[in-house]
């Protein structure tokens, strides 16, 4: 058998190993995971309706614009994004912010007001709005930010966010 | 063309008599031997409807109409709330609506208040398809609550990402600026109508008319040093922005005084208010008091105190760019 014919059989087994991998991954919600976003109903009354798309440092402006220069200047490495619906009625977004370390993180999250936020106990610190929660892991900062406001959604983001929590690799 | 000229010295003199009155001014204050001001005022009127979301999490759309029409009737001293619109566009006009959606739904342009724009500039003699509703890419857009259309028989919703649209291949350079302009804006439409949203903003410390600029060109990461100064007055000052600019319609329906300008649902509000001028900088400088008042009523520090002063707008208004005034006594600020 020549190298390339040996590289060729390969390659498949390797993409198929991988996806075990990452299917196994998705067997255990508690296991921290490569991929922090929850699946559709893996947390109740939570569906992913959009691709995860990640941006670099230097491309998050294509995503959130002006607002990339406070979380370049606290050393943001890459943001990744998706987008959920909450029972089907409540849209949401999710982003988490990958910074160099956690000095990073608590650089943004200690930088907003928190008036009006109730603070559960979640990670290393969070913020629980009516339709918003901001919370901080390690070097991550994570925000799930829904558009719509209902009394359903507190227990709804904080659900979520425990599932992320979870998932991160810390 | 003679009610064109009497309503625009109608609504000269009821700016200057506005001004006047609202700045305590009478005619025997004005000492013998010095003569009165007579720059016109740039006119700024902004109209509010307390009921405009009803008990819905949207704008109800006939409000939004009824309140549209208020303020352009107001803004142009005119009672035909169809007329009014054929002060700014003319048949023959390919009219760019310059929305501002990268926050997604909760602090976009709205749509209902763009459908209200688009059948005012219909029954003004603008054809479907020469109305084109766009902004930087058909996924913000989309996000946002707008269909993307090619129809020719209805109006154009596009992203400058759409395929066959892009940016010019060659930069035009102002000042600080050296940039390339959306095709959209350069060979698209002949004229834009500016549709911004109010917002604090983390660097510029306002965004609302003149920042809603960086939505056109594609480099505005190379934009935001120094609270985005002078870059949001030099870049407006390209004559592809400045020569199409005919209008600002604000969509203040939900404002933003903190954590902008991206959507942070805490730090919102409801104005239920449109804002219209034809001055970006008058406009700019008043929504920039707007937000102010509402960071002083939430306790929190003015935007200078909090190290984003938007002094691009003192900018804007100097003897460089004389894009308006921020000078709140050549402001006729005109509240419905």
């Amino acid at each position: 058998m020549t190298t390339p014919q040996l590289v060729r059989m390969l390659i498949p087994t390797a993409l198929a190993i991988a996806m075990l991998a990452i299917l196994g991954c998705n067997k255990k919600p508690a296991a921290a995971s490569a991929n922090p976003f929850p699946e559709s109903n893996q947390v109740q009354g939570w569906t992913r309706t959009d691709e995860i798309r990640t941006f670099p440092a230097a491309e998050l402006w294509k995503y959130i614009d002006g607002d990339a220069e406070k979380y370049l200047k606290a050393g943001v490495e890459s943001t990744s994004t998706s987008d959920y619906e909450f029972h089907d009625k409540f849209e949401a977004v999710v982003d988490i912010y990958t910074m160099s370390s956690p000095t990073g993180a608590k650089t943004i999250f200690d930088s907003e007001p928190g008036m009006g936020a109730s603070t559960p106990q979640l990670a290393d610190a969070a913020r629980l709005y009516e339709q918003s929660l901001v919370f901080r892991q390690g070097k991550f900062l994570v925000r799930i930010v829904a558009y719509q406001s209902s009394p359903l959604l507190a227990q709804g983001l904080l659900d979520l966010g425990k599932r992320i929590d979870q998932r991160l690799i810390k | 063309m003679k009610e064109k000229s009497d309503s625009s010295r109608r609504s000269f003199l009821r700016t200057c008599v506005a001004g006047a009155v609202g700045f305590g001014a009478t005619k025997l204050a004005i000492p013998a031997g010095v003569q009165p001001d007579i720059t016109p005022k740039s006119k700024v009127v902004i109209a509010r409807d307390p009921e405009l979301y009803g008990t819905g999490s949207s704008p109800d759309p006939a409000r939004v109409q009824k309140l549209l029409d208020r303020a352009m009737q107001s803004f142009y001293d005119m009672q035909d709330p169809v007329a009014v619109w054929k002060k700014v566009v003319h048949p023959g006009d390919v009219v760019g609506l310059k929305v501002n959606t990268i926050a997604g739904p909760g602090l976009s342009t709205s749509v209902a208040l763009v459908e209200a724009i688009c059948e005012r500039l219909k029954q003004a003699g603008i054809k479907p398809n020469d109305i084109v509703i766009w902004d930087r890419t058909n996924r913000e857009l989309t996000r946002a609550g707008y269909h993307l259309s090619n129809d020719p028989n209805r109006e154009r919703v596009v992203g400058t990402d759409a395929r066959d649209v892009g940016y010019e291949d060659k930069p035009s350079v102002y000042g600080t600026t050296t940039t390339r302009f959306s095709k959209l804006l350069t060979r698209t439409c002949t004229c834009m109508i500016n549709l911004p949203i109010l917002k604090d903003h983390s660097g510029a410390g306002v965004t609302a008319a003149m920042k809603n600029m960086y939505g056109v060109v594609d480099n505005p990461n190379d934009f935001h040093s120094n609270n985005c100064c002078p870059y949001v007055a030099d870049l407006y000052m390209h004559s592809a922005v400045k020569d199409k600019f005919r209008l600002s319609v604000c969509d203040i329906f939900t404002a933003c005084f903190e954590g902008g300008p991206s959507f942070q649902p805490q730090h919102t509000w409801k104005f239920n208010g449109l804002m219209i001028a034809s001055d970006p900088v008058a406009h700019d400088y008043t929504g920039w008091q707007i937000i102010e008042r509402k960071r002083a009523e939430m306790g929190l520090k003015t935007l200078t105190a909090a190290g984003r002063p938007p002094k691009y707008i003192a900018v804007a208004a100097d003897a460089q760019h004389r894009l308006g005034t921020n000078d709140p006594q050549r402001i006729a600020l005109v509240e419905l």
